[in-house]
């Protein structure tokens, strides 16, 4: 980890230890105020339970110009970003694409073009609709392990990271606790329940806390399609494609919209708040994985919309290169920080027990 | 320009309260601010909380905190000196104020890790006064209230009973405008350390400031200079003692020190001067400013070993840190041959130790010194030790206009008709001496409510 940035956020964390005026808001403060000195493994856990809602940057009385130049919620996004970069595994990818968007876009196309040179090379082996297009097994040759091995990755970064912050092993009453905070974002509607400063300098909004709740729902609904997919597929021997009635198509429909236009509303919101309040250097990055969330909700809807047309294989290939890029670059985007701030709510939960 | 109806002097919480009740009944209100929009808010971005009597548990604050009880409060930090009509009018109208904060868009929260003793009294508000101007900024600008930064106010002028012109300075130039009514709400003067010079001795050229570098008392002087009726004791100020590397303005909550009761306490000559031990730290930390201002140079320093560390909220600035009583007047630049024999004859005063208790008068006192150390005394002797500098740091002056409970401003033949005034630059009309805490904030709620109450009625 880079001690610069540890460093920067330590100077910080005393500052707000010896203040507390913002004790209220969020999760940060009563876990910082219940410590006077501040290790590695702290000053992460902290960044990593910081959901950058800047409330603290607009109500603090020492932001610059003033001498002690405090910008908590940026010094804890690097941190955030720097911990989940030295936390990744393989390491040689780690770096490449949460300060880059072009990485992501340039991974994207790869994805589209491996769909397609996939298709042209398998091809259908006789299924009908979407594998009349390319096989079930080749489908399963490919996503199988394009989702396992990033959970893989997820997992080994995530026992480094409980490892950091000196986690105990877990019990039900964490899990309990932490999931319910993230399930109601309650630290995204900050203390008083009125939200984030996010695009509109010192102004609360829910905004923010609703866009994430779109992207969030809207994913896990997609997620839950495709497993109602695979469960009918194998279990009731009833392979896509599905009717407008059916479970995969209930829960999918519903889902890409919610994650298309969630992620398009979170975009337009990060368009208008103030960069230097986040981590500059992670701007790209963000964005650029946020569209490719938003495309693979959109390309989705999409090959429903154009059914059995001439559209449809093409359509195929954007979709499923959208899936299988968002896929393996889980561990590598700003996609991680789901998982670690997870583990920091469930490490916070213990905290509160020790 | 627009034609306004009131123009309220200053961009702090007295100001706010004023130009958001005039809006309210209609007025057309102008602000002027002296300080840039990242500093706008004076004192008042620096508080926490504001205190508040109730009748029964009230939005944070829990029990009930009633009218006698906060006058004998004040009563006692103020020996006497305290106008109990006008301070009865603000303890009273405390109890409306945090509603109509929280109707302005002020958010509370429970009170603060390490001051759980306030929690019947002071009502805190989340993320400190910075959010509190923040949010009426917000709400006045909603309203249609129109606010110029960096607009210096440098005189107003009297004629006859009424303010028929303010002058201010703004990007630059010179400007003038004829208002209907004026609200002054610009703070006291601490931060012009020539006048508290005059006002204190040179000593006080030493003293630091611990808010905004704003107020200066500009439009203070020139309204005393123009014989508008003062109350207040020019040479008072509240002052606490603070870390001694504190940045000379605006350092805020976060340079004060709590660590004097765990202490011996030099001047720089090495010699202690006051029980360190007296009583608990909020009674005492006022006293300590003026403690420190008296010795040389305006500063002491404070030294604990390694058992006492933990035992107080930490500050901005780490100690500085030594294995040995040697090394750390070297680093404190204290006479090393003093030192040590301060800290000997302390160290061998120091009886049993065994009912030590951080947070209660233990009673654990020291026998055969002068001065002795009352509670707490516990030897200096288990390293590393650990040092700190104090200054006297000012948090404001007394000196004041003074007003009637219509928060109007008089002189010599009576009231001048379109002036009013509230927050810092009136409360000397209230308390003369002493400072009871969070009691700043809820005159200035209170009298600025009042001021654009009078202010918007007179002009409509
Ligand atoms: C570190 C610190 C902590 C404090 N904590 C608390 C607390 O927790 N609770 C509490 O009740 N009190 C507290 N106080 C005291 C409190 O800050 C004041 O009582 C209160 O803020 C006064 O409000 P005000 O609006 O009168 O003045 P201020 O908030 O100081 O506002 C004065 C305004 O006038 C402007 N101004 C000055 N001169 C001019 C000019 N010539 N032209 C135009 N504008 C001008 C200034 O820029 C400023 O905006 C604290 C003070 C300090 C320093
Ligand atoms: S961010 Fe600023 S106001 Fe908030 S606790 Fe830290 S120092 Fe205090
Ligand atoms: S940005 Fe928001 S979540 Fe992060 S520390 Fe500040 S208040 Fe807490």
């Amino acid at each position: 980890m880079r001690t610069d940035l540890i460093q920067e956020a330590r100077r910080q964390a005393e500052i707000c230890n010896a203040c507390r005026y913002c004790e209220g808001y969020c999760s940060v403060f009563p876990a910082l105020h219940s410590q006077r000195a501040f290790a590695e493994g702290d000053i992460t856990q902290l960044a990593n339970l910081c959901h950058n809602c800047r409330g603290c940057y607009y109500a603090c009385q020492y932001t610059a110009p003033h001498e002690f130049d405090l910008n908590l919620p940026k010094a804890l996004a690097e941190v955030r970003r720097d911990s989940w970069e030295s936390l990744a595994w393989p390491q040689p990818l780690a770096k490449r694409f949460h300060t880059q968007g072009g990485a992501i876009a340039m991974a994207l196309v790869a994805g589209f073009a491996l769909m397609f040179l996939a298709i042209r090379a398998v091809g259908s082996a006789g299924g009908d609709g979407f594998y009349a297009v390319l096989s079930h097994s080749a489908m399963v040759a490919l996503f199988a392990p394009a989702l396992l091995l990033p959970l893989f990755s997820i997992g080994l970064s995530l026992r480094a990271y409980w490892r950091m912050v000196d986690g105990r092993p877990l019990t039900l009453a964490d899990l309990n606790a932490a999931f319910n905070r993230a399930a109601h974002m309650t630290d995204l509607a900050a203390g008083h329940g009125e939200g984030c400063n996010f695009e509109d300098e010192d102004r609360f909004s829910q905004s923010r806390r609703y866009a994430h709740q779109a992207i969030l729902y809207g994913f896990l609904l997609c997620f839950a399609a495709t497993c109602a997919g695979t469960i009918l597929h194998y279990l009731f021997n009833s392979p896509a494609p599905y009717p407008f009635w059916s479970l995969p198509k209930l829960l999918g429909i519903p889902g890409g919209a919610l994650l298309t236009l969630g992620c398009a509303w979170m975009t337009w919101l990060k368009l208008k708040s103030d960069r230097t309040l986040g981590d500059p250097r992670a701007w790209g990055g963000d964005i650029g994985f946020t569209l490719l969330l938003g495309f693979t909700g959109l390309s989705g809807l999409m090959l429903f919309a154009v059914g059995d047309t001439a559209w449809m294989p093409g359509m195929l290939a954007l979709h499923l290169g959208a899936v299988l890029t968002f896929f393996l670059l889980m561990p590598f985007t700003k996609m991680a920080h789901g998982f670690y701030r997870t583990a920091a709510l469930l490490r916070n939960a213990q905290r509160y027990r020790e | 320009m627009t034609n306004y109806d009131i123009t309220v002097i200053g961009g702090g919480n007295a100001a706010l309260c004023a130009a958001i009740t005039a809006a309210e009944a209609g007025a057309r209100v102008l602000i002027l601010e002296t300080a840039p929009k990242p500093y706008r808010g004076g004192n008042s971005r620096h508080t926490r909380n504001f205190r508040c009597a109730h009748d029964g548990p009230l939005g944070p604050l829990v029990e009930s905190y009633g009218e006698n009880e906060y006058l004998d409060d004040l009563l006692k930090v103020t020996a006497g000196n305290t106008d109990e009509k006008l301070a009865r009018l603000a303890i009273r109208s405390s109890e409306e104020c945090l509603p109509w904060m929280e109707a302005h868009g002020v958010r509370f929260q429970p009170s603060l890790s390490g001051t759980l003793s306030l929690a019947r009294t002071n009502a805190f508000f989340m993320g400190g006064g910075k959010s509190l101007v923040n949010a009426y900024y917000r709400t006045a600008d909603a309203l249609g209230v129109d606010v110029l930064y960096e607009a210096h106010v440098t005189h107003l002028e009297l004629s006859g009973d009424r303010i028929a012109r303010i002058d201010y300075t703004h990007q630059g130039d010179d400007h003038s405008i004829e208002p209907t009514a004026v609200i002054v709400a610009s703070g006291g003067f601490q931060a012009d350390t020539d006048w508290l010079a005059r006002a204190w001795g040179p000593a006080a050229k030493n003293f630091l400031i611990r808010g905004t570098p704003y107020n200066r008392g500009v439009v203070l002087a020139d309204l005393l200079d123009q014989g508008i009726d003062s109350v207040g004791d020019p040479t008072q100020c509240h002052a606490v003692a603070i870390d001694g590397r504190a940045p000379k303005f605006d350092g805020g909550i976060v340079t004060r020190l709590d660590c004097v009761p765990f202490s011996i306490v030099v001047n720089k000559q090495a010699e202690r001067f006051y029980d360190e031990g007296e009583d608990v730290w909020p009674k005492r930390y006022a006293i300590w400013g003026r403690l420190v201002a008296a010795q040389p140079d305006q500063v002491a320093y404070v030294i604990i070993d390694s058992k006492s560390l933990d035992l107080f909220m930490p500050s901005v600035f780490p100690p500085l840190k030594a294995d040995t009583i040697e090394n750390l007047a070297g680093m404190l630049g204290l006479p090393l041959a003093k030192l040590c024999e301060t800290l000997d004859a302390f160290n061998s005063a120091c009886g049993d130790t065994s009912a030590f208790h951080p947070t209660e008068l233990d009673g654990v006192t020291t026998t055969g010194i002068a001065p002795a150390k009352t509670n707490w005394a516990r030897p200096i002797n288990t390293p590393p030790f650990y040092g700190y500098s104090l200054r006297t740091g000012v948090t404001f002056t007394y000196l004041g206009l003074k007003v009637d409970e219509t928060a109007q401003c008089f002189n010599a033949t009576g009231p001048i008709r379109n002036l009013w005034a509230a927050g810092e630059t009136m409360a000397g009309s209230i308390l003369g001496q002493g400072y009871l805490a969070g009691f700043g904030m809820t005159i200035g709620t209170v009298f600025g409510r009042i001021a654009g109450r009078e202010a918007a009625a007179y002009a409509n």
